[in-house]
């Protein structure tokens, strides 16, 4: 087929309008902002000034000295801290279920994605929702243990640290489980048998045949996962009750409430950071394993 | 006896278990949607009465059909996109832009929701006081059309990958032009593609919440943010039964993209 470079640039041309014009150079014109000063009526005055990025660790006195403010570090440590344990506890749940799934026969298999793409395409904001039904004071479970003589109250985790673990979890354990599936999916379980031939006990087979078989979709699972687990605003909004923020929830508190446009850029420019770095280390895992080097 | 190899004890176990934690919040949520009770959370009986409620005070109407108007417009664009933008990069994987556009369509799967949100905010605000472009659900249109597109193009691609090109050459051979070509043998050939791409884009933009709550204004409310206000009110059981409603309308799509996607046993 014969194609010119210019018509090949008309194919993509619209993506490039479109993305380029409204998703890539927002993000650009937002660094541009995060180094400028905020007006007293919201938006942002013009002028170099690295205000919001000092603002994040320190705080200015009366008489303008800086003191160390620990309230935005603590966010983050509170953000990575929940991203990353969200996406160990989803490996651990979701590394048997893709095993039990991917060993299953093909109907069934089949049968299981589809019950797993399901949550997955449901709204999360309702899928969070529901869990206030469960977590809070006199909810699903707490009912329940009343019927059986416990004071009103006694299960009451909605607004704690925990609640957002879980809504995260239940967030993004799909996310996990598809692609680890995805790998153990195309697994050749006769290495299995080989192992076991070579006097492999059952965990050694898991450890030293499973395990390394798996490594692609774990490492793509814990991306998808991390990612989106940084950056939640949902969880921490109906689950931590808005006190206990994460970076997603800090964000939009600077956009909504407070009207301090640098400084929420800034933290946004940060929250890329991050997402940066977990991106550098899947593309290093990923090397020489075979796996897409975008990442989807 | 001797368990068969590579079978682990409990796994069957787990695996309900897992299914048990993705399903009961949701199933939870259904049945007290069809609560009688007032009291969210005492169950008092079977009723549909909060559905009633719910389509008989507005608001909630002229939400549903922006949140319709929004996903049907989006998709149809990003879809168009999509189907350009794969056709070069599948066909022509060589040329010189090909990693850059494959970077900028899968950027907005990369960037978490509330960043691209936020800079969406500012975008259209400035476009605003500077040279005046509003346009109201129209900006909503446009901050979707973006995320569904990476969604579109991906089984749209995948479609394309797996295509023979002989078919396409044949009808060159005997005299079509490009434009028939594409009509009347990749286009058909393309539709699975473009049908589970469609798909996609439309349940994608029909669940946005954050990038549509920062950049809605009075009279461009969609149904989650419509559902997140209802929220902030506090738990009511109309709020039970609207999610009921988005949780049947994403199941059924879902289900249906999955038939039509899967593929065919030969």
């Amino acid at each position: 087929m014969l194609r010119s470079t210019t018509s090949n640039w008309f194919g993509v041309a619209p993506a490039w309008l479109v993305i380029g014009i409204f998703g890539l150079l927002p993000m650009f014109i937002m660094l541009a902002i995060s180094f400028m000063v905020q007006d007293p009526y919201g938006g942002v005055e013009w002028g170099f000034s690295t205000e919001a990025y000092v603002q994040f660790l320190f705080e200015r006195d009366l008489d303008d000295s800086l003191i160390l403010n620990t309230i935005y570090v603590n966010i983050v440590a509170r953000s990575i801290g929940l991203a990353a344990m969200t996406t160990i506890l989803c490996l651990i749940i979701g590394l048997p279920v893709a095993y039990f799934i991917a060993r299953q026969p093909e109907d069934k298999r089949n049968l299981y994605m589809l019950l797993i793409t399901i949550p997955f395409w449901t709204n999360l904001l309702i899928r969070t929702y529901a869990w206030i039904l469960i977590l809070t004071r006199n909810g699903v479970v707490d009912a329940r243990l009343q019927w059986f003589g416990f004071e009103p109250g006694t299960f009451d985790l909605l607004y704690t640290n925990t609640a957002i673990f879980i809504g995260l979890v239940y967030s993004y354990l799909p996310f996990m489980v598809l692609p680890l599936y995805a790998s153990l999916e195309k697994m050749d379980f006769r290495l299995i048998e080989a192992a076991s031939d070579l006097y492999a006990s059952k965990w050694q087979a898991a450890r030293h045949v499973i395990i390394p078989l798996a490594r692609p979709g774990i490492v793509a699972g814990s991306l998808l996962v991390f990612i989106p687990s940084i950056g939640a605003f949902i969880a921490p909004e109906l689950l931590g009750g808005g006190k206990r923020m994460m970076l997603g929830s800090l964000i939009y508190f600077q956009f909504a409430t407070a009207r301090n446009w640098p400084f929420g850029a800034a933290v946004s420019i940060l929250l890329m950071a991050f997402v940066m770095i977990a991106l550098l280390v899947y593309a290093r895992a990923a090397k020489g394993q075979g796996l897409p080097a975008g990442g989807h | 006896m001797r368990q068969p190899v590579g079978h682990y004890p409990g796994l069957r176990l787990w695996t309900a278990l897992f299914f048990f934690f993705l399903y009961a919040p949701m199933v939870v949520l259904v049945a007290y949607s069809f609560n009688v009770n007032k009291l969210a959370m005492i169950w008092g009986g079977f009723s549909t009465r909060w559905y009633v409620k719910l389509f008989t005070t507005g608001g909630i109407g002229e939400a549903a059909m922006n949140s319709l108007l929004v996903a049907v417009i989006a998709t149809c664009f990003a879809v168009a996109i999509a189907i350009a933008a794969a056709l070069v990069l599948v066909r022509e994987a060589g040329f010189r832009g090909a990693g850059l556009s494959n970077a900028l369509i899968s950027m907005p799967l990369i960037v978490p929701e509330i960043v691209t949100a936020v800079a969406t905010l500012m975008f259209f605000v400035m476009l605003k006081n500077w040279i005046g472009f509003d346009l109201g659900l129209g900006n909503i249109i446009i901050a979707h059309c973006v995320f569904c597109i990476p969604f579109a193009f991906m089984p749209i691609r995948a479609r394309l990958q797996d295509m023979d090109l002989a078919l396409e050459q044949a009808a060159r051979d005997l005299y079509a032009d490009a434009w028939k070509a594409f009509r009347f043998v990749t286009l058909p050939l393309l539709m699975p593609g473009v049908v589970a791409g469609a798909m996609l884009a439309f349940v994608i933009s029909l669940d946005d919440f954050i990038i549509t709550q920062m950049i809605s204004g009075p009279g461009t409310t969609t149904l989650p943010v419509y559902i997140y206000s209802m929220i902030r009110n506090g738990i009511t059981p109309e709020v039970n039964a609207a999610s009921t409603i988005l949780i049947a309308v994403s199941t059924a799509l879902v289900t249906v993209y999955w038939y039509v996607s899967r593929p065919k046993k030969t």
